[in-house]
């Protein structure tokens, strides 16, 4: 107890920078893997909801946070990779969370112990796993290979794929093709492959008018927002982007820029962005706790604790969601909000919120100027043991607009405060 | 006897207050959760970011609020997300949000 006050003691004086990395503790009251918007999310709410009271460890190997929503106007060209990525300080500096920078490698559930990849390991009263996503390369031939060898890159993960993705586009001639192929559902951001498919458009219109977007979906129509999205394809984009649905990428040929399609003619592109399909992180599949057909995690819903281990909390775009729950940043935010009061409560031993609700709202750019968005609020429906989308409620645009462009900027900085637990005021 | 009688009643008055103080923590954290629910757009217990084009909800009035998320609720006050939102939410549980957020900031 005394080496955390002293660590938030330097942290609060601003030291927390220059001072030596935390020593590990041997224990933690909530050992929180994975700092992504469920993980930062779930570490600032249990220090929130427990009055700073509860000790918090937070394991993630990345030097800073990069946020995925925003990342497609990288690749557009209207925003920077630094504008997204931002500082953990303030998770231990304003909030007392240890932040040790390292991978978790394994879980040992029945002794409830974590083990990094240094060979350290860190025992838990409660277990917050929010491990993101798995890309899985081997389900299309040659797609592992064509991204190791960088030629084909996903950019599914901001950071430097997406800056690499960016400069594939920057290079590729006027009249060049690029083609994005999107797994079945449910996959990371339902949105994010048609917003891709949007402002890589703009960049076009503005850059190289002469280009064409291609849009091969393995599903049977857009998943998200599927009339607004053909609305401004349709309009503003005439001729230029072409959505071909049940186009199933099965396999790819990098050095002849093709995708071979399910039952189709293959495909050719200048730049191709497979997305393959994608499963829970890898530490979720190889610790068994992605129980549903060994791709997602099932929990309980009420506390987001999972239904293969005892005091497993899982969260965000890894676990088998509800019926209409997205696998979105705002979701992630919103799972760790109620896994945290519930660890909370836990450790209190109070009741666990019999109400809990989730809202969600995701904002799409079309062009560089205009935004869409859908909404939903999720309430947790106890016959059921399950989140619903509360029935009247929700939506979405009733069509692109201005507004809904400022909106998604102020959003994203709100949640990354949120989050990150960054000073609202600065 | 008679002893023994007060020590009960003294054990059921500890453990009534401690049930007491049980509840009122998980009241307070429930709202607390209820609340956090509007923090993505609105800023973390409503402070949002300085010069986000979405509003701060910390410290108005009780009532301005509640009138504010009822308009918006049934669509009298026009709004692009928010309409959608609020009627995701009982009229007790916008009641609530809007004491929570004109009460003195946690």
């Amino acid at each position: 107890m005394k080496r955390r006050e002293l660590l938030v003691g330097a942290g609060a004086l601003g030291l927390a920078a220059c001072a030596a990395p935390p020593v590990l503790p041997g224990r933690a009251q909530v050992v929180v893997i994975g700092g992504g918007f469920g993980g930062a999310t779930a570490a600032r709410y249990v220090r929130l909801l427990s009055q700073q009271r509860v000790d918090v460890v937070m394991i993630e190997p990345q030097p800073r946070f990069v946020s995925c929503p925003g990342s497609n106007l990288v690749l557009a060209g209207t925003r920077r990779l630094e504008d997204l990525t931002l500082s953990y300080d303030a998770l231990t500096g304003r909030h007392g969370i240890t932040w040790v920078r390292d991978e978790a490698s394994a879980i040992d559930t029945a002794r409830k112990r974590v083990t990094l990849a240094s060979g350290a390991s860190i025992g838990y009263d409660k277990l917050v796993l929010s491990p993101g996503i798995e890309l899985m390369f081997d389900e299309v031939q040659g797609l592992r290979q064509a991204h190791d060898d960088g030629r084909l890159l996903q950019a599914w993960k901001a950071g430097p794929e997406t800056l690499a993705l960016r400069r594939q586009l920057e290079a590729m001639p006027d009249g060049g093709v690029f083609a994005i192929a999107i797994p079945e559902s449910p996959f990371r951001c339902p949105p994010g492959p048609y917003e891709r498919a949007s402002v890589v458009a703009a960049y076009f219109r503005r850059a190289k008018p002469r280009s064409k977007v291609l849009v091969l979906d393995a599903n049977a129509d857009v998943v998200s927002k599927p009339a607004l999205f053909k609305a401004a394809w349709r309009e503003l984009y005439p001729g230029m982007v072409e959505y071909r649905p049940q186009h199933k990428a099965i396999g790819v040929d990098a050095a002849r820029g093709t995708v071979r399609i399910e039952l189709q003619d293959d495909v050719r592109a200048d730049v191709l962005n497979v997305l393959p399909p994608m499963r829970a992180g890898a530490l979720a599949v190889n610790s068994g706790l992605a129980n549903a057909v060994n791709r997602w995690c099932r929990v309980n819903f009420i506390d987001f604790g999972s239904t293969a281990a005892q005091d497993v909390h899982v969260l965000g775009d890894a676990i088998q969601i509800a019926p209409g729950m997205p696998k979105s940043a705002h979701m992630a935010n919103a799972h760790a909000k109620v896994a945290a009061a519930a660890i909370v409560a836990q450790l209190s031993g109070v009741a666990v919120n019999a109400h809990p609700v989730l809202t969600n709202t995701c904002y799409s750019f079309v062009d560089d100027a205009n935004a869409i968005h859908v909404a939903s609020v999720h309430e947790y429906v106890a016959a059921e043991s399950t989140f619903k989308p509360v029935a009247g409620a929700g939506g979405v645009s009733a069509q692109r607009n201005e507004a809904e462009a400022a909106y998604a900027a102020a959003w994203a900085q709100n949640i990354w405060a949120d989050t990150l637990g960054l000073a609202p005021g600065t | 006897m008679t002893s023994l009688h007060f020590g009960t009643a003294a054990w059921l008055a500890l453990a009534l207050a401690g049930a007491a103080r049980a509840q009122s923590t998980a009241d307070a954290l429930q709202l607390r959760s209820l609340a956090a629910t509007c923090a993505a757009c609105h800023g973390t217990d409503g402070r949002a970011v300085a010069g986000a084009a979405m509003p701060a909800l910390q410290g108005r009035s009780r009532d301005e609020l509640l009138a504010q998320l009822n308009a918006l609720r049934d669509g009298s006050r026009p709004s692009t997300v928010m309409q959608q939102i609020a009627r995701g939410y009982t009229p007790a549980q916008l009641a609530q949000l809007a004491a929570y957020f004109a009460a003195p900031a946690p």
